[in-house]
């Protein structure tokens, strides 16, 4: 397919579709809500349910049922949507049911604001529900990756039997960029002997959270602590730019991850050392690389739409070895280029302490 | 040798977990013989809720799901529009279906989702020990109303049937009681016209179904049946409340 001129949030539906969508549960919410028009024109003509929920609570239950019952299932909603499905996710993640939930993230907590930011960090990546789960965070950087991560979060959903969250964010779903869809045939097949099909031939399966025995629970707790130990070793993706002769790293993901990369290219142009880190897997982080990259006269900036929260896991990978500064606005507001790059200098003149 | 009575094939051979004079048994039971009797047990898949029921997976030889608190509804719906072919049922309690589940229910309801709803109403929360349920009768005395309902401090309960028989969506609604073996035999004909329902797409079904809680009434479970029949069955009307095949002339 030809290259087109598409909205993020377009490109993010579309990408679902061609992975072989089978259900979308949605509920209105600014700003993802070109997710669920696009669902609602195009789902039911190619094979698929659209159903608007009657609350947020409602569609991540659907979700739940229709990943139980072996179909490729997604929702979407934006932050104060997203914080009424983690109990459901929490249930999805503890039944190991594969589906695909998109944050097109906007500005809180509370009501907060319909303008793009990154304050759902903490939310995404160290739970948000209750109990000890994880879910796979992808972070696209542009309409393309929008479209490409989608796909890869179903396969990836499938493959490991986990919720992955796609974590944009206002700008990146309501921009437009040109797109291209890869041409791969049919969607990936994974078998799912495990779904609620109707017991034919078989024992009945079922998918069930409760575990009410505790040495059995504790079991079950290490397997699935085991299951994500092996997605940390294999699925950690990022992307890096100028790190090899660099003073500062700039650390950003999705928005701030291209604020940061146009910063490092005026800095380079200036003749500084900057380089670029771009985290494209929040959960798992790419720890181990950030910590090979850590020197003691090597200084990063965390560039964030959010309070300092991605800066947290930064400190952690780098371990003390380099320090951490962050770069960020907040309420709805996005850092310029000039902004990080006045950081930028601001740390290699020693003026920040 | 002739068998005469044998555990329904849709029932595992599980020790249920169900307190002595409990009516669940008896209500899971008509359940697995409305399976058995339609042949549908490779066809169902149910939905077990959160509540007294919620080991309902081990018990159903079919294959299950277990619901969050209230969502049963919604995770039926999740299952059954991209699996029509299924036969979905929900087996919710009435803190689970009438509290914390209203929403999912009435919109399930309204969308005339093609499912089948088994509701028992025991008036009260067993599994959690005894609190006030959206259900309990004014005056009864529970764990978190010690001294009886009042309607000034908890309002009145709530009639589901009634309810959800304002809505259009709803095809087949009926209130049933086990408090003696002639209305356990219509609750079993109830419940399997619930699943014909379904079987035969007309929509919605909801069958509620009065149930007793003898522990945490503290009584008996003979005195629990007369009290079920004496205040819960004039409170809760039964009968049905629609039934959009009897309009057919079917």
């Amino acid at each position: 397919m030809a290259r087109t001129l598409m909205k993020g949030n377009e490109a993010l539906s579309e990408a679902a579709i061609r992975a072989g969508l089978k259900a979308f549960y949605g509920y209105p919410i600014t700003p993802q809500n070109e997710i669920p028009a696009y669902m609602a024109e195009h789902l039911p003509l190619r094979g698929g349910v659209y159903l608007q929920a009657e609350s947020e609570v409602a569609a991540i239950n659907m979700v739940y049922g229709a990943a139980g019952a072996g179909v490729r299932v997604m929702t979407s909603s934006s932050s104060p949507g997203i914080s009424l499905k983690q109990e459901g996710i929490s249930y999805i993640a503890a039944g190991q049911l594969p589906c695909v939930i998109v944050n097109v993230v906007r500005n809180g907590p509370g009501l907060g604001g319909i303008q793009p930011a990154q304050g759902d960090y903490f939310q995404a990546v160290k739970g948000g529900g209750h109990g000890d789960y994880r879910l796979i965070v992808l972070a696209p950087g542009n309409v393309q990756e929008m479209a490409d991560l989608t796909t890869l979060a179903f396969d990836l959903a499938d493959k490991w039997r986990n919720p992955v969250m796609v974590l944009s964010d206002g700008i990146l779903g309501q921009m437009m960029e040109p797109v291209e869809f890869a041409e791969n045939g049919e969607p990936k097949q994974f078998d799912k002997p495990w779904a609620t099909t109707g017991a034919v031939n078989r024992k009945p399966n079922v998918v069930n959270t409760l575990d009410i025995i505790a040495d059995k629970a504790e079991k079950n707790m290490q397997a699935l602590l085991a299951k994500y130990e092996k997605i940390k070793e294999e699925e950690v993706r990022w992307q890096e730019v100028g790190t090899e002769d660099a003073d500062v790293i700039l650390v950003g993901y999705g928005t701030s991850g291209r604020v940061a990369r146009s910063a490092m290219e005026m800095a380079r142009k200036e003749g500084l050392k900057v380089g670029l880190f771009r985290p494209i897997t929040l959960w798992p982080f790419p720890e181990e690389r950030l910590c090979e990259l850590a020197k003691p006269e090597r200084q990063f900036i965390a560039v964030e739409m959010s309070a300092g929260q991605m800066i947290e896991d930064v400190r952690l990978a780098v371990n003390g070895i380099s320090p951490v500064y962050l770069s960020n606005r907040l309420g709805g507001m996005v850092p310029t280029p000039e902004d990080v790059l006045a950081k930028t200098r601001e740390i290699l003149e020693g003026r920040v302490n | 040798m002739q068998t005469v009575f044998q555990k329904p094939e849709a029932l595992t051979d599980v020790a249920m977990h169900y307190c002595p004079g409990c009516t669940h048994g008896i209500i899971h039971r008509l359940v697995a013989e409305a399976i058995d009797s339609l042949g549908i047990r490779e066809q169902a898949i149910g939905i077990a809720s959160v509540g007294c029921s919620v080991f309902a997976y081990d018990y159903f030889n079919c294959d299950m799901q277990q619901a969050a608190h209230g969502r049963a509804p919604a995770v039926a719906t999740g299952v059954k529009r991209v699996r029509p072919e299924n036969i979905v049922f929900t087996y919710q309690g009435d803190g689970d279906l009438a509290s914390i589940g209203m929403a999912e229910i009435v919109h399930a309801a309204a969308r005339s989702e093609n499912i089948t709803v088994i509701f028992v109403n025991n008036a009260i929360y067993g599994m959690t020990s005894g609190q006030m349920a959206p259900t309990t009768l004014l005056g009864q005395k529970t764990a978190t109303s010690p001294r009886g309902r009042t309607v000034e401090e908890m309002g009145y309960p709530i009639k589901m049937c009634e309810l959800l028989a304002t809505l259009e969506g709803p095809a087949y609604l009926s209130r049933v009681s086990t408090h003696d073996s002639r209305h356990v035999l219509q609750a079993g004909r109830a419940i399997k016209k619930a699943f014909e329902v379904q079987q035969q797409k007309k929509g919605f079904a909801m069958v509620e179904v009065l149930s007793t809680c003898s522990v945490n009434w503290g009584m008996t479970p003979v005195n629990a049946l007369q009290w079920m029949e004496e205040n819960m069955v004039p409170y809760y009307p039964l009968g049905v409340y629609r039934d959009v095949t009897a309009k057919e002339g079917n």
